[in-house]
Formats: C-alpha cells, structure tokens, sequence
C-alpha cells in the first residue's frame, strides 16, 4: 500500500497544509468499474431531479486506507448545519466504521462526479441519505467478499462488524484495513444485491445524543470539524496558506446598476503596500452572479488594501441604474400597502370570497409588513483565485460549487475543466454563499496577476450594503367570520418583488417556487379562498435569505389566524385546529403548487395531520393555558415549509418600560426519519435565536437608492441577551413519513410566534417588522 | 520596525503603526485562526487576549498591542482555556464554527478573572461576542461548564 501517506494528509480539509495537494487520487479508489447506466439513472422528482442528480458509487464516497483509516468524501457545503458529520456519519455507520478511524474529505466542485452539489433548499440529507447508505453498503459488501475469497468460505458465512469482517464459525476475524487492498479489486455490487442495516443494527442514525434540552444525555460522537474549530485550525475561505498572496477589496456602485463614471486613483496607489487598482466592469441588471462592477485596490494585506480603498475617489454614473436611484424603502412600503388594496394575479380560488366577504357577521382585515435583510453571515464574502497557464485554481465558503466553477470559467473564457475548486468551511451561509458573485470577482483581478493568488476580502459594509436583500414584503389578508367565529371567508394579496428579477427582466410577480413556499399551500379549510399576488418591482438584488419566503408567508398568515381567533374571541391552538379542520392530506397540484420543494407529492402531500400534531405537541409541552400573570404571556405559530413541520410556543413578559424578556421557547418539529437528531436540535435552537433576531431587530433600509445601514452597529443581529433563557426542541418521532429538511423549517414560525405572544402579554398587536421600539 | 509578543513569541514586523493587530497577525503573521467579521469591534469574532484581557484585534493598532498577546492558537495549553474548549466539544456548541474562537477567548478571559460567574456576568462578559449561527444556549451552558470543572478541580 503505497498510499498511506496521502491518504492521511487528505483526511481533514480543515487541516493546514493540505489545500495545496488536495487532488483526490484515483489510487485511493475501492474498486474499478460501476454500473454507469444505473448512476446515470434520472428521476422527476428529489435528488434525482437536481443537476447531476446523485450517485451512489462507493469508489466515489468511500477510500479505505491499509492502516483501517477510513476517508469518506463530503459532497455538501458545511454552513453550520453540521452536513460533514451528520452525512459521514449516515455512512460509517451502515459501513460499520469505527468513528475514531473516518475522516471527512470535503468534495472539489465536480457535479459530473459527486451529483448535485448545491447546498440549499434544506436538502442534503434528504437527498444524499440513501444515496450514502447504498455507497456504504457496497463497500461493506466488497469488504465481506474480501475476506470471504481470503478464507474460502461463502460469503453469507461472514459478516462485518464494526471496523472488521468475521468468519463466526471459526473466530477468524480481518480488519478493514487489511481487507482494502483485496477489496479494491473486486466488482462494485449492484444495487439489488444490496442490503441496508435494519434499525437495530445502526449505531449512530437516528440515535439521540448530546445535549438535548440542557442536559447532556451522552457523549456525542465526536464532530468532524469541532477540534479544528475550538482550536483555530478550520479553514474557511480566508484561512488557506498560499505562498505570495495578494489581497484585494473592491468599491461597488453604492445604487444597483451605478457604473464608475471617473476614478482618481493617485493617492490610492500611494498608500504602503497597494500594489495596483483595477476597474471591474459590471453586467448591469439583471446582475445574476456576476460582479456589481467598481474599483478594486489590490495589496500586499488586506489593511492596506482597505485604505487605498479609502483614498479612490470615484465619481459614479446612476443614469444605468434607472429608477433604482430612487428607491426609498418608506415610500416603496406605502406604494405595496396601496397597490394590496386592489385585486391582483389570483393563483388559487375556491368559492366567492367577495360575496362571502360581504355576508359574513364579522370581518377581520390587516397588513403585515417583512423589510428588507442582509444574510450576515459571521464570515463576509470572501474568496482566493489563483490562474496560471490558463488553469484556475479557487479557494471558496460557497454553496454552490458548480455555479462558482462555471462562473470562473465563463470569465477565463475556458472549460471548467481547467477550474478547480476547493470548497472551504463556510463561515455561514444562510442562502448568501449561493451567489458566488465574490468568486467571479476575484477571478477577474486574478487574470491580472497571473500565477498569484488573489484574495478577495468583502468588508461588512460590503456585505449589508450590497447583499442579495432577503426580498421586502407586504400581505394584505381579509377574512369574514359568521356569528360563531367560524372563518367562512379569506383573502391573502401577497406582494414582494422576485428573486427572478436577479436573472431575467423584473416579472414583477411571485414565480411559482416563491408561492410554493407557504402562500399558495396555505392549509385551512375555509369555504371560500382567494389567494392573489399583485405586482411589486425590484430595485436591489434580490436573494435567497435562509427560508426564503416562507418567511413573510407564514408571518402574515399566522399572524392573521391568531388575529381572526381573537376577533372570534376563542383560544388560539383552539382556532387554529379548527382552521385546520379534519386531517387530510393535499397534493400540492390542488392548490396551485406546482412546485412542492422539488418532491414527489405522494411521496411529500401537504399533510394536515402532522400540522395538528406539533401544534399539539409545542402547546402540551409549554403548558398552554397555564395562567402567565399580568405583562406576560404565550404566543403560538405554525408552518409546513420545506416538507418539514414546526410548531413553536413563546412564553414571553413585558415590563412597564417595553422590555422584553423571552422565557422559553418550546419548538415541535416533525421532519420525518431523523438522521442526526443532535444536529437537527441545534438547527432548531439557531433558528429560534435568528428568528428573533428577524422579529425584533433586523431590517436594511434605503434612501435614494443606497443602502442605510452598513455594519453591526446599525444593521442589528440578536446577541446572547436577546436568546430565550430556557430553548426546548421536541423532535417528533415519525420515522414512517419520507425525510424532510432541517435547516430551514425552523425559522418561519418565530416571528409570528413571538408577536402572538407579545400580544397576549401586552394587548399590542406588531403588524410590522421589525418590532424595534414599538413596545416603548 | 513593530514588536509583539504572541503567543510567547516575539515577532519584528515592518507594517504601519495603524495597522489593526487583526491584519497583522493574519496577512503578515500567517495565524489565521483570528477572524475578521466587522472591523469596528461589534462583533467579537477577532477576540484575543492582551494581558489576560479579551480585546477585538480588528481596532487596536499594532502600535498600541504592547503587552502579552494570546490567540486562539495558544489556548490548548491554557488550563482555563483547555476545559472551555472541551466544554464547547461537550456540548456540541459550534454550528459554522467562524465565530466560535472569538466566543472561547472571551469566556476564557470571563473565567479567569471570574471563575464561577452568574448567567447575568456570563452574558455581560459575551454581550460583544455575536453568532449569527444563533448558538448562545449552548455557549451559556459551556461556560457554566467549564466553570464547575474549575471549581472541582
């Protein structure tokens, strides 16, 4: 085995040094040959239906070293979602692999080989959950056949166990080490001769560990990444060691579509260490991935580069941008809230809402407002490109490898096969790392110094003043109640500008994956429905923000049904059930969904018995009901959103001077089969903490065109005080229904869940986000 | 010419007098285990240690950073600052990780001027340290972890 060495030099992208030798060796590979009919095989729906689909060929996941140490390649990007354990994990385990001897190897960007690499829509493990398991399957097969040849006996008298293969009948036991030379030789198994571990004979999959509601129940199994990063020694996408780096920032057009009319650059170039400034030149709109355009000072550090940039004067040219150099967030809010007052596109119908409207004994009506957001994620874009002898190399915290691989490409005007990219930790992402417009940028200033790396460096300021805006919001909602409180009518006008508007001419209108999330699947069962979407333009670049919109979906709607079970002066889990009313299960398609996250809508109905359950479940743990005192109270929501299910209840006080104390939180979730139950609780806990942070706190703001706030001290993220005091998570357990997502599902319902309970603490009804000082 | 000692270490670094200490110890240094999140000392995520105590690299400017300078490097061989990190390993605090060494150089300077602090001292001392990631329950919990470790120990 001459390969050892690599091997454990490749086992750790977090490890220093190795990003200069990260090729994967095809020596490293099991075995030779797979069924490429097979992994080709396409499906219309989940993995399947994603570019590249999926592939489920041991050689391409799993290398097994003479030593026993056992590498499997991570094909996602780890955000903070914990992917690189919880998917490796999935595969030691049906491979039998002992945790101490696997090592995660992060994937380079190549779709051909990995399948679909693109980390978003809360998807991987339900994506790559059996796809890994077949892989780890047949390796496990490859190994026992191994050792079957080498004892001579049949292979159903042997099998593995954890990290080594056993003949019972005669004790005779080999480890997977020393099986891995023999077993590379063999044929990969086709996929109907394998068989999947049952339940009991898993050891990490679905099993609970680690924290869980404050006690720490056992150890958990050891995080892939956790070392390196209570260290310091994880690598994210600033922290690759290349020799003669340079450093780079750029100054982008203040207003979306600006261009650079003149630049004095001279005292820019004569601050220490700036070696050269570059104009970049912008696509204009629709800006899809591709650089803002601008200036970029490129230096020997990063400081420097930073203060020449300080020291360009630009003159800047907002004839291109049009009426984007007028866009002011008070007046556009005022111009949505009047345009909701008019009927717009309807997407869904049933019944005479109109009519209905006008019988009903009661009408309940409100507008609920959603501003703009910056993702923020802790680590600010950032990338390093180097490009020599018409090759690229990259270094990149993205979610999208192949779109950044592409992208580079396209700019070097070449094949991606003379890209590489490496993906890095992602020092967060939440839907900001999909745009690899930071890549191209450096790409570009990398073509200007061939052979060198470039590292481009996004300041804060650059990061809130000029992200992908999670899309600003307004919903208007109507509904009329008869004599009982029983809703008989609704009226939903959704208006948001789309993310479509980033890559075609502005539609002005919803597409249907932004509807899919929350606004055309709404769940009730009321007589009459009309579902409508109005236009609103885009005048920023609008983007994926963690959840998407289901966001201003579900805090307008679960808003409205908490308003509507006061106006019907009922309790509110009470109402809701009864919105709900008999469980059932909808096909996405009868409610004008065509898009249903991607998912087979057999496979993945819109199931109204799983929405009662959290609800149940959120409401039993918190105490609901429970007499809470003067100036505080508890607050519920609820949401189906990237086919998983979340019900959260706040328990809240409000003192005299508007200060708000939040309890508990007590968070339901139903996502199906659970992979990684430790990891899925801590999914649970942040969104609870970012959804705070989206109810009471963050929002961008724009005059003119420019975005008002540029860094933490005005664009406002929750700190540790703004946590809840006691987070509990109650997983459901429903391991028959199909694997939804876990990244996502969380967030929706906080909002809503927290202005419910600010009302029933304080009377005060927040119909506008954030809550900021509307409690004083 | 600048001087710092880190991590033990002196170091002579021909950089400018304003030059943040975060720049220098990234780009010039090569210790890359401090972050940059925003440049104006509201987030945390560059903490270190000057003379014990947690400062944001990101403002000081070398010239100023006279003084022992410890970085998240040097924290596997500080007692305190060992059990704070297997307190976070413990409890599975970190999601993304970026922030998380800022978050340990804080609670470890919180510990070792106050070994057995109250939730209100942990969250004074953590209010300037932020987590997108949203993992503060776990990070209070690790703290009072490794807190009872030292008081045991």
């Amino acid at each position: 085995m001459s390969q050892s060495d690599d091997t454990l030099l490749l086992a750790n992208v977090s490890r220093r040094g190795l990003l200069k030798g990260m090729a994967v060796g095809s020596a490293l590979l099991l075995a030779a040959r797979w069924d490429m009919a097979l992994a080709n095989e396409k499906a219309q729906f989940g993995a399947g239906a994603m570019p590249g689909g999926w592939v489920d060929n041991p050689n391409v996941f799993i290398h097994i070293d003479s030593d026993g140490v056992v590498t499997i390649i991570n094909n996602r990007a780890e955000m903070g979602q914990g992917i690189r354990t919880s998917l490796v994990m999935v595969a030691a385990d049906e491979l039998g692999a002992d945790w101490d001897q696997v090592r995660a190897q992060q994937a380079n960007a190549d779709q051909d080989k990995y399948g679909n690499q693109n980390t978003d829509g809360s998807r991987s493990m339900r994506h790559w959950y059996q796809p890994m398991r077949r892989a780890a399957a047949g390796a496990r097969l490859m190994l026992e056949q191994a050792a079957a040849n080498q004892w001579d006996v049949p292979v159903h008298e042997v099998r593995a166990e954890v990290h080594k293969v056993v003949h019972r009948e005669t004790g005779r036991e080999l480890g997977f080490g020393e099986l891995a030379s023999a077993a590379r030789e063999l044929d990969v198994p086709g996929r109907d001769a394998l068989v999947l571990k049952s339940d009991s004979e898993l050891r990490f999959i679905g099993k609970e560990s680690g924290l869980i509601n404050g006690e720490l129940k056992s150890a958990y199994p050891k995080a892939v990444d956790g070392e390196d990063i209570v260290t310091g020694k994880a690598v994210f996408g600033a922290d690759v060691d290349l020799e003669d780096t340079l450093y780079a920032v750029v100054a982008r057009p203040p207003v979306y579509g600006a261009k650079v009319k003149s630049v004095d650059d001279k005292e820019a170039l004569e601050v220490t260490g700036v070696k050269k400034v570059i104009r970049i030149e912008g696509t204009g709109q629709p800006a899809a991935f591709n650089p803002l355009g601008g200036v970029a000072v490129v230096a020997s550090n990063t400081w420097a580069a930073m203060q020449g940039r300080r020291a360009l004067r630009i003159e800047w040219d907002t004839a291109p941008a049009g009426d984007n150099a007028d866009y002011t967030s008070d007046a556009y809010r005022k111009s949505l809230e009047k345009a909701a007052q008019s009927p717009g596109k309807v997407i869904r119908q049933s019944g005479d809402v109109e009519a209905a409207l006008n019988d009903a004994d009661q009408r309940v009506s409100a507008t609920y407002y959603m501003p703009h957001m910056a993702q923020a994620p802790m680590e600010p874009p950032v990338a390093v490109v180097r490009i020599s002898d018409g090759k690229a190399e990259a270094w990149a915290p993205v979610q999208n490898p192949r779109a950044t691989r592409e992208g580079i490409a396209a700019i070097m005007e070449t094949d991606k096969e003379n890209v590489t990219v490496h993906q890095t930790l992602l020092g967060g992402g939440f839907g900001r790392k999909s745009k690899p417009d930071f890549v191209n940028e450096a790409a570009h200033l990398a073509k200007e110094f061939e052979g060198q790396p470039v590292q481009l460096q996004w300041s804060r300021e650059d990061d809130i003043q000029h992200a992908y805006f999670h899309a600003v919001s307004v919903d208007h909602l109507e509904a009329g109640l008869d004599a009982e409180g029983k809703a008989t009518s609704w009226r939903h006008r959704t208006l948001s500008p789309s993310i479509a508007s980033l890559f075609s001419p502005d539609p002005k209108h919803k597409g249907e994956f932004e509807m899919g999330m929350g606004f055309n699947t709404m769940p009730f069962s009321i007589p009459a429905i009309r579902l409508e979407n109005p236009p609103a333009p885009a005048h920023v670049r609008i983007g994926w923000f963690r959840s998407v919109y289901n966001l201003p979906h579900a805090w307008a709607i679960q808003s409205f049904a908490h308003e509507m079970s006061v106006a019907a002066g009922k309790d509110h889990r009470d109402y809701l059930l009864e919105l709900l009313g008999p469980d059932r299960e909808v096909h996405n398609l009868t409610v004008g969904d065509g898009w249903n996250y991607g998912e087979d809508p057999d496979l993945y109905p819109i199931d109204t018995a799983r929405m009662r359950r959290v609800i149940e479940r959120a409401t039993e743990e918190a105490g609901w009901g429970r007499e809470t005192g003067k100036g505080r109270g508890l607050g519920l929501a609820f949401h189906h959103s990237f086919v998983s299910y979340t019900a959260i209840v706040f328990d809240v006080e409000v003192d005299d001077e508007g200060e708000l104390t939040i309890h508990r939180a007590d968070i339901a979730f139903d996502c199906g089969p659970q992979a990684n139950p430790e990891r899925i609780r801590a999914q649970m806990e942040g969104s609870c903490v970012m959804g705070i942070g989206i109810a009471l706190k963050s929002e961008v703001t724009f005059e003119d065109g420019v975005a008002q706030q540029d860094n933490f001290h005005n664009y406002l993220i929750p700190g540790m005080k703004d946590a809840p005091k006691v987070i509990r998570v109650h997983l459901i357990d429903n391991p028959d229904d199909a694997m939804g997502g876990a990244g996502e599902p969380g967030l929706p319902p906080v909002a809503p869940a927290l202005c419910n309970a600010i009302y029933a603490a304080t009377g005060k009804r927040i119909r506008r986000l954030p809550v900021g000082d509307q409690l004083s | 010419m600048i001087n710092l000692t880190i991590n033990g270490q002196q170091h002579e670094l021909d950089v400018p007098d304003d030059m943040p200490l975060l720049w220098a110890l990234r780009d010039v240094i090569g210790l890359k285990g401090t972050k940059f999140g925003c440049g104006i000392s509201e987030c945390g995520t560059c903490t270190v240690h000057l003379d014990g105590v947690a400062t944001r690299s990101c403002m000081i400017p070398v010239s100023a950073a006279r003084g022992e300078i410890t970085t998240i490097e040097a924290m596997a061989e500080d007692a305190v600052g060992k059990k704070v990190q297997q307190a976070w390993l413990d409890l599975g605090v970190a999601q993304c990780g970026y922030c998380q060494g800022g978050q340990i150089m804080s609670a470890t300077a919180l510990l070792k001027k106050t070994p057995d602090p109250d939730t209100r001292e942990i969250a004074d001392a953590m209010a300037g340290n932020l987590c997108r990631c949203g993992t503060y329950n776990r990070i209070l919990a690790a703290i009072e972890r490794a807190a009872d470790k030292e008081a045991s120990s």
